[in-house]
């Protein structure tokens, strides 16, 4: 008589091994059945999978030890897709008018399940992002890796860096509450500063020369939209750029 | 005509003198134009020539030649007997038409194709009327195929050694992405994902009154990662502090970094000045953050937070109890 475990491993492995499973998992996968370690399938791990088709097959040494890039690239992608997310979790319960979107987020804080975690991780994510992008900056800048033939790639990473911080602002606002109001109010006086063109920025961004209702409908397009939109654009470029530019930059 | 590496026609030697059966030093010998060549070992089909200049060279019974210039005609074809020099009609047969049943010289050759009828009678060299071996007296007989053992093969073309691909790169010390890398990654996802959660279960988001563009509060703050910038403000005229250094410093400066610095080296100890300024813009970021985050009370005037308090609102609800 078997036992449960046993006949639950045998299921499985008939589960693994079944048509639809080997349809699904192309060779390599380490839970394809019959999947060993050998160098061969440790390649294929990588080149046959979609997303870890990021990465080489194999990376420097130098490159693997965690005290090297304090994994700070990787978050803030990771950062970025986490934030995507919750991100659309928060737009199902969410209308960007002057009426609805302050009771909108008080009732995602007390009426939705789960709706008070998700809106803090969305903040705190997009705070810890703004942060990872920086300090990835700043690893970068510490090791010379925007040194030939990097030097684009440093570009673009300073225009992500740009973007994170747009994606950041536009957010803000949507709460619609005090906090935001005033903190876009001093933001975007900021842009009003600019030489000849400063009040024409500041209407364009503000729909018109102050914050009101139709700020937070172009703020929330801004924001779940065009920003997005824009960075992972230049994510794509900025990734193929390191494996196209030689991968990990050093030894230092 | 190209130079025929001696490796390359010592290799060629080598498969000949296998196929025939005699000693490689000879075959080379005879393929320098130095010796006498080779009977050949059996009926191997005789035939014309092929029209590739340079390496062609019957093998089979005919003595032939191992040329040289193919301009020349009448040069140092040992003994080329018959047909040798006798000019071909221009209209050489092509290639590919024209049976070979070649060793060449130089690397080699020989591939066997249905013999065409008017090969029988001009073969050919080219134009010049280079070598070209065999006359036999007979229409050709169709080699149907090499003879036992015999490897057939037609030079294409000789490519130095250099050129189509130079690697410049040094071989490094490489480890595979699986396991090593991901696995650091993994954890690295699932620790922020924690540190997350636990922060988003601790830390309210803050939520004021709803927004009134008739009650400013007292002070408005920006967020945080622009409360430099309005540090910077309450000690600059704000066509400096509000233009000047986000945009021309800040963007234009961070993009331009790259091309400002020179210096090819990536060694921290060849870099002293670069890292000495990133790392005051750092300290100085980080001053004028933490100023106006925590030192800055009701009008935007100097406070000490342990005395008046935080005026920060996102950190309004910072520990969060039930």
């Amino acid at each position: 008589m078997a036992t449960i475990k046993e006949r639950v491993s045998e299921q499985m492995d008939r589960l693994r091994g079944s048509q639809v499973m080997d349809s699904i998992l192309r060779p390599g996968s380490p839970f394809k059945k019959g999947y060993a370690d050998s160098p061969r399938n440790r390649s294929y791990v990588i080149m046959n999978n979609v997303l870890y088709h990021l990465h080489p097959v194999k990376v420097k040494r130098h490159g693997v030890r965690l005290s090297y890039t304090l994994c700070l690239g990787g978050l803030s992608f990771f950062l970025f897709i986490l934030l995507t997310i919750t991100g659309i979790f928060l737009m199902f319960y969410y209308a960007p008018t002057a009426e609805r979107a302050y009771a909108d987020v008080q009732a995602l804080s007390t009426g939705v399940a789960f709706g008070s975690l998700v809106r803090n991780m969305h903040r705190w994510g997009a705070h810890l992002m703004v942060l990872s992008v920086f300090l990835h900056m700043s690893r970068v800048f510490y090791h010379g890796a925007y040194k030939p033939p990097r030097e684009f790639n440093w570009v673009v990473g300073v225009v992500l860096l740009l973007l994170t911080l747009l994606l950041s602002f536009s957010g803000y606002l949507l709460p619609w509450d005090q906090l935001a109001l005033w903190a876009v109010t001093v933001g975007t006086n900021m842009a009003g500063f600019v030489p000849v063109v400063g009040d024409q920025v500041k209407f364009a961004l503000l729909a018109g020369p102050e914050v009101t209702a139709a700020t937070l409908l172009r703020f929330y397009v801004l924001h779940v939209l065009f920003f997005p939109f824009i960075i992972v654009i230049f994510m794509a470029v900025h990734f193929w750029r390191v494996r196209k530019d030689g991968g990990i930059s050093g030894p230092l | 005509m190209a130079e025929i590496p001696e490796s390359l026609l010592r290799r060629s030697a080598e498969a000949k003198a296998k196929a025939l059966g005699v000693p490689v030093e000879q075959i080379l010998a005879e393929m320098r134009g130095e010796a006498p060549p080779t009977p050949p070992p059996a009926a191997a089909a005789a035939q014309p020539e092929s029209s590739q200049p340079e390496s062609s060279q019957p093998e089979s019974s005919q003595p032939e030649s191992t040329q040289p210039e193919s301009t020349q005609p009448e040069s140092t074809q040992p003994e080329s007997v018959a047909a040798a020099s006798e000019p071909a009609p221009a209209e050489a047969v092509p290639a590919e038409t024209a049976p070979a049943q070649t060793t060449p010289a130089g690397a080699v050759a020989v591939a066997d194709a249905p013999a065409v009828p008017e090969s029988g009678n001009g073969h050919s060299g080219n134009g010049s009327g280079r070598v070209a071996a065999t006359v036999s007296p007979r229409p050709v007989a169709p080699p149907t195929g090499a003879p036992e053992g015999v490897r057939t093969q037609r030079l294409l073309t000789v490519v130095k050694a250099k050129a189509i691909q130079q690697v410049k790169a040094e071989p490094t010390d490489k480890v595979n992405t699986w396991p090593h890398l991901m696995l650091i990654e993994f954890v690295a996802l699932l620790a922020i994902t924690a540190l997350l959660l636990v922060m988003s279960v601790v830390i309210h988001s803050p939520l004021l009154e709803p927004a009134n563009v008739n009650a400013t509060p007292n002070p408005s703050k920006a967020p945080w990662y622009f409360l430099g910038l309005q540090e910077l403000l309450s000690y600059f005229d704000p066509q400096i502090a509000g233009v000047t250094v986000p945009t021309i410093v800040g963007l234009i400066g961070f993009m331009m970094i790259p091309y400002v610095d020179r210096n090819p080296s990536t060694k921290p100890s060849d870099r002293k000045f670069a890292i000495m300024l990133y790392t005051i813009f750092l300290c100085g970021s980080a001053t004028l953050s933490i100023l106006g985050v925590l030192f800055r009370g009701r009008g935007f005037n100097f406070s000490y937070p342990w005395r008046d308090g935080v005026f920060f609102d996102d950190l309004k609800d910072w520990v969060h109890f039930e």
